[in-house]
């Protein structure tokens, strides 16, 4: 046991992760997923989101397994290697509404910094812009990080409070496998929540069991190996530290691999599965996110990660993401294939200034 | 312990742990140094970087939780 959690703190433990990601989810995306959604963090909380009935866009509503699995994985790994550590009370309020604006910039560009690299390892060019959006993003908010900023600490928490997150997700895994109607239409008949696409990529899915397993398997993974895809690009930055980073670059090689050898890599801008040409919103969508995550400590996957380990604020960080992919939804930001919403490009400036008054105003007194 | 220089990270998000540590081992150079963090990632997070600038780390699990990490030069 020990030389296997060596071998995750190791510099091979990104490395393993980024290969089993890279590999799964274009393995995902052949067994069912929506096209270059193999797993996506954000548009996975999306169709929880439009599942549970926070919103009401009939093409992306599912409770996706891989995030019950991400959650519980990491559970599991930090039970096992005594890491479960509740805890919580850094600045929660704030990590809620960066969660919410991380998804809207996400949702603007189609895609978390996860599957920005795996459409970028698909041939989805339009991923290039939201990943160097992505990187400025990062970019700021090491500026905020190199002048002092901070939400301040956490601190430990009774056992109960680390268990939220976990047995939120068994909730999910009964909704999603007992599918009741909650709600009633104008006649009485029984309709959602829980709300299941019947077209569009939230039909599109592969078996519950085996999206369970390969979400278990990653959170798993993830939890030992502390994989981040933004903290990836901040630690390259901010102390010239690859470690995650390599794991960024094992990814996109071994789903480029994976695409080729199943006939799903598809260079090119236009015609890309789920995903919008416009590239200045690709951009700046990236840009508010990068931000948003960079400020909240890690991407949407290393938050869900998190929450499954104890830490309870990343849990509020992941609930933002639920509620912020309704508003996404219901208040019409998020884009379409078509392109960005008319109000996407005012939603991601709302989110823009309400990260750089975080990134200017959130302060810790250095403690040497 | 002779470590004079105590850097408390513990509780901090990343990667603020890694700048306060960063930040302590160039303001006292050949100084020894402790740093204490609460989860497992910053523990890692602060061994890699004092090992990549040449310290030795040594580390303690605390009873009340998390842990201390002595860095020598």
């Amino acid at each position: 046991m020990s030389r296997l959690s060596r071998l995750f703190i190791s510099r091979w433990g990104p490395l393993i992760t980024g290969v089993v990601v890279g590999i799964l989810a274009p393995v995902l995306a052949t067994l069912g997923n929506p096209g270059n959604m193999g797993i996506c963090v954000a548009c996975f909380t999306r169709d929880i989101a439009g599942a549970l009935g926070l919103h009401r866009a009939a093409p992306v509503q599912y409770i996706r397994p891989e995030i019950i699995g991400f959650v519980l994985g990491a559970l599991i790994a930090a039970l096992l290697f005594r890491e479960f550590r509740p805890r919580t009370g850094s600045a929660p309020l704030v990590r809620f509404f960066l969660g919410m604006f991380s998804i809207i910039g996400a949702l603007v560009f189609l895609g978390c910094p996860w599957r920005a690299y795996l459409r970028l390892a698909a041939g989805d060019w339009n991923a290039i812009p939201g990943i160097l959006g992505l990187v400025v993003g990062i970019v700021i908010g090491v500026l905020f990080l190199k002048q002092g900023y901070s939400l301040g600490r956490t601190r430990p928490a009774p056992a109960a409070v680390g268990w939220i997150m976990p047995v939120l997700m068994l909730g999910l895994l009964a909704l999603l496998l007992a599918a009741p109607l909650f709600g009633r239409s104008a006649e009485g008949e029984p309709i959602g929540p829980i709300f299941f696409s019947t077209s569009g990529p939230g039909s599109q899915a592969a078996p519950i069991a085996i999206a369970l397993a390969a979400g278990l398997l990653i959170g798993f993974l993830a939890q030992r190996s502390r994989f981040c895809t933004v903290g990836a690009v901040r630690d390259l930055i901010l102390t010239r530290d690859p470690h995650l980073f390599n794991g960024i670059v094992a990814l996109v090689i071994a789903g480029f691999l994976t695409s080729l050898a199943l006939g799903l890599f598809q260079p090119g801008f236009e015609g890309q599965p789920v995903a919008h040409t416009n590239g200045l919103w690709n951009f700046g969508g990236m840009v508010l996110a990068g931000l948003a995550f960079t400020l909240a400590g890690g991407c949407p996957g290393r938050q869900v990660f998190m929450s499954g380990e104890g830490d309870a604020d990343a849990g509020v960080f992941v609930l933002g993401m639920l509620v912020g992919a309704g508003v996404a939804h219901t208040f019409n930001l998020a884009s379409s294939p078509a392109g960005p919403s008319i109000y996407g490009p005012a939603g991601v400036v709302v989110g823009l200034i309400f990260c750089v008054l975080v990134g200017l105003t959130m302060r810790e007194p250095a403690s040497t | 312990m002779n470590a004079t220089i105590l850097v408390d990270a513990s509780g901090l998000s990343c990667p603020q742990p890694v700048l306060l540590t960063r930040q302590a081992l160039r303001a006292h150079p050949g100084a020894a140094i402790a740093v204490l963090v609460d989860t497992g990632t910053s523990r890692d997070n602060v061994a890699r970087l004092a090992e990549r600038e040449g310290y030795q780390v040594v580390v303690e699990e605390r009873p009340e939780g998390g842990y201390r990490l002595v860095l020598r030069p």
